[in-house]
């Protein structure tokens, strides 16, 4: 499934779209930088609350397909524009990640 | 001895909001070289937590990627306070990173760890006091 499909059916607000074309599969949560490089996979949409420039490198490196910001969190102008330049994809909701999660998995196959 | 692609980069120890373009840049560097992207994520992953390591723990330094035919070599050398016990640093969880380190989502201790996860060798020779060099092999 797209990120665009996905973002569209769990209604996220998006902050910066690279590519909705993209497939995404898997969930990883976390708001530990170290952690997510660790142990997120390419191609997952990754929650976290995180807000800093940090993130955008990290989404990058680890080539997840998407950013979902939970609770409501949202990017300072900067940051929406490093994460613009690197094409990155980013949507926040007002949602918790566990019901983010939890809307994500029934959209697995 | 073969002849290696050499990259060298500059890690500005006071900007924090740039910390990790010289692991970015290295992943473009690898894909235009054809670099399979299994590798190329575990260098540039393995370079971006030694990167932000010599900004948060030592003020700064330099990085060395060698790209050889049979392996890609990671050189990180900072003039920082060294590393006083190196298998405690190396322990997942361990971390004397301050607290506005952490409240942007690093600190956890696990940084190193995951550098020696993403390699396939690593040695890390540091002078409490003086600075310290790492260098990490992933084998193509
Ligand atoms: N280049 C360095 N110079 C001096 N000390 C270092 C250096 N790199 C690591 N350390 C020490 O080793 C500890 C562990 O490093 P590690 O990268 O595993 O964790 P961290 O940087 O504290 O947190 P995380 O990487 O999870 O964000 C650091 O807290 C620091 O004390
Ligand atoms: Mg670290």
């Amino acid at each position: 499934m797209t990120v665009g499909e996905m973002a569209k059916t769990l209604q996220l607000t998006p902050i910066t779209v690279g590519d909705e074309s993209r497939t995404w599969s898997g969930v990883y949560i976390g708001d530990l930088l170290s952690w997510v490089m660790g142990r997120a996979a390419c191609d997952n949409a990754w929650i976290t609350i995180m807000s800093n420039v940090n993130i955008v490198a990290v989404a990058t490196l680890v080539d997840v397909a998407v950013i979902i910001l939970a609770e409501g969190v949202t990017l300072e102008e900067s940051v929406r524009n490093t994460a613009a330049a690197k094409g990155v994809n980013i949507y926040t909701s007002e949602k918790t990640a566990y019901e983010l999660a939890k809307e994500l998995a029934g959209l697995q196959p | 001895m073969d002849e290696a692609v050499k990259f060298h980069f500059v890690v500005d120890g006071n900007d924090f909001t740039s910390a990790g373009q010289a692991s970015v840049q290295i992943k473009k560097n690898l894909r235009q070289l054809g670099i399979a992207p299994e590798i190329i994520r575990k260098v540039s992953i393995a370079m971006y937590e030694g990167e932000i390591n010599m900004v948060i723990h030592a003020g700064g330094g330099e990085a060395d990627v060698l790209i050889y035919e049979n392996r890609i070599e990671i050189i990180l050398t900072d003039n920082g306070p060294g590393i006083a016990n190196i298998d405690l640093a190396m322990q997942e969880g361990f971390s004397t990173a301050p607290d506005n380190i952490r409240s942007l989502g690093f600190g956890a201790g696990m940084g190193l760890p995951n550098m020696k996860r993403y390699t396939d060798a690593m040695q890390i020779d540091s002078t409490f006091g003086k600075g310290t060099r790492i260098s990490m092999t992933v084998n193509l």
